[in-house]
């Protein structure tokens, strides 16, 4: 059981059976008065989002969420499917369910894939993964100077900043949190 | 979409910041804390001329001022002071004329954008005015302030742009309600969501082309003002309000002793029927009243006025360390 004092961004709780994650959340407190929790919360399997204020007094249930170890296995008809290695069992998840998670799914990439019951939510990615460089400008020497960095197209098909040394065919680590390069990693 | 939110890392979890994070952390608030630093410069003299008595007040205090909602942090068998006001109040019924205090101030479980559980309150006590005249000089100082950082017309805080010249607005709670909320102030102390349209329809609108004096709070939710002549359901206080944010409370003190115990007996009941821990209340406080003059008082948030000045989204960006930085 959480107080509203124990919400943060980031946390699942349930309301009407149904798993909430909260999306923004601040303590606010006007003149004299009580503190109250405004909140932006997020239904995790319909994606609607609706704005609520919460007392002190008010109570929540977390949300019942499991985590299961899956490979990433293919595409198909913009649904992603994944496998859990021991059992052999294969769930689906939509696009809008990957969400960002699209631009790091290489085949038999090792994730993490929330449950609320038995439905998958969606995916925690682990937090580094190396991406092959498919297409980049070439570096013209002396451009590192400046300092600036150039766009490249990973094996996902994401586009990202990285230094201008960067070339094509070579493979570099994202931090999947941020979206951003981290660094180039050699073999 | 949401994974990425689920996994995003709060500030409490943040142990592993890499060591360049952490300095920069800190690093980046230079400018803020430089303004800060010039403001505070420019708060003492503008007292100072206006000769005010600069008070230090103890920090550690056995006893307090009973309020509704706002909790103490427990110091042994005392208590850290979530006010200045018990004590710069006993100065002014011992006859000092016209104080001031620039303090840490603490409060148990307030932090968001724009609250720290340790921050720095400024509060000035004046003889012989009410609060009508403590806008006067809570405008004066402000301006003055503005003026020693270079702020001669005006502010912009996120990208909205707060004239300080002319006359800053003055509307009552009442008309607030009228103004911005769906229902009236009356309905909605009856519906009991008094607090919860303030923060979500009023105060957003509130100072966004001028600074605006919001005032005549209904009694209910007052311990320390003194009630308004003309209208008695309503108490003489004030909060100011600059680009949405609460910057400053103040109040014609109240000096009437028997109703001063009878509002602090009521927020005691109060405290207790919602489960809140009950403090012990200042005996001495309460014998202060009979050589209690007519006065009035203000607290402003000194790290809010920092944050209007330096333009910065939350109260983080303008001192140098926050809790979770320690």
């Amino acid at each position: 059981m959480y107080n509203a004092s124990d919400l943060k961004k980031g946390l699942s709780i349930k309301i009407d059976n149904e798993p909430y994650v909260i999306t923004e959340f601040n303590f606010v407190k006007p003149g004299k008065g009580q503190a109250l929790y405004r909140s932006k919360l997020k239904n995790m399997i319909t994606g609607s989002q609706f704005e609520r204020t919460f007392r002190s007094v008010d109570t929540f249930e977390p949300a019942d969420l499991r985590e299961r170890k899956m490979q990433y296995l293919y595409k198909e008809e913009g649904s992603y499917c994944f496998m859990d290695s021991e059992s052999y069992e294969q769930v689906f998840l939509t696009e809008d369910q990957a969400g960002e998670a699209k631009n790091y799914l290489i085949d038999n990439l090792d994730v993490q894939i929330m449950f609320f019951e038995d439905r998958p939510l969606g995916i925690n990615l682990p937090n580094f993964v190396d991406l092959i460089v498919v297409s980049a400008e070439p570096w013209a020497k002396g451009d590192s100077v400046s300092g600036k960095m150039k766009p490249v197209t990973l094996q996902t098909g994401y586009q990202i900043q990285v230094p201008p040394f960067i070339e094509e065919g070579e493979k570099i680590r994202v931090d999947t949190r941020s979206g951003e390069y981290l660094t180039r990693v050699k073999g | 979409m949401w994974t990425h939110e689920a996994e995003s890392i709060s500030q409490e979890s943040r142990d592993d910041l890499p060591m360049e994070e952490e300095l920069w952390a800190l690093t980046k608030r230079q400018d803020a804390l430089g303004m800060r630093a010039l403001m505070i410069q420019a708060i003492r003299r503008f007292f100072m001329e206006r000769h005010y008595l600069e008070v230090e007040t103890p920090c550690r205090v056995p006893a307090l001022i009973p309020e509704s909602h706002i909790d103490a942090v427990a110091c042994g068998d005392w208590f850290l002071r979530p006010s200045p006001e018990l004590c710069m109040k006993r100065l002014l019924a011992a006859g000092y004329e016209r104080i001031f205090q620039i303090c840490k101030c603490f409060r148990d479980g307030e932090r968001g954008t724009y609250h720290l559980p340790e921050f720095t309150m400024l509060e000035w006590y004046r003889r012989g005015i009410d609060y009508m005249s403590l806008m006067g000089e809570c405008r004066d100082l402000i301006t003055s302030v503005g003026l020693s950082i270079g702020y001669e017309n005006g502010v912009v805080y996120r990208g909205n742009s707060v004239s300080l010249k002319g006359l800053w607005e003055r509307l009552s709670v009442k008309e607030a309600f009228d103004r911005y909320a769906p229902m009236s102030m009356e309905g909605a102390l009856r519906d009991d969501c008094f607090d919860e349209l303030m923060v979500c329809d009023i105060e957003p609108n509130l100072g966004r082309k001028r600074p605006t004096f919001l005032c005549d709070y209904p009694i209910y939710a007052d311990a320390l003002a003194r009630r308004k002549k003309e209208n008695p359901a309503v108490v003489e206080r004030f909060e100011l309000y600059i680009a949405g944010i609460e910057i400053a409370n103040a109040c014609s003190e109240l000096i009437d002793a028997n109703e001063q115990e009878l509002r602090f007996e009521r927020t005691q009941a109060y405290r207790y029927s919602i489960g809140k821990p009950v403090y012990p209340v200042s005996e001495r406080f309460l014998r202060a009243f009979d050589t209690m003059p007519e006065s009035a008082g203000i607290a402003l948030g000194v790290d809010r006025l920092a944050m209007i000045f330096t333009d910065s989204e939350t109260i983080d960006d303008v001192v140098a360390f926050t809790p979770e930085l320690l």
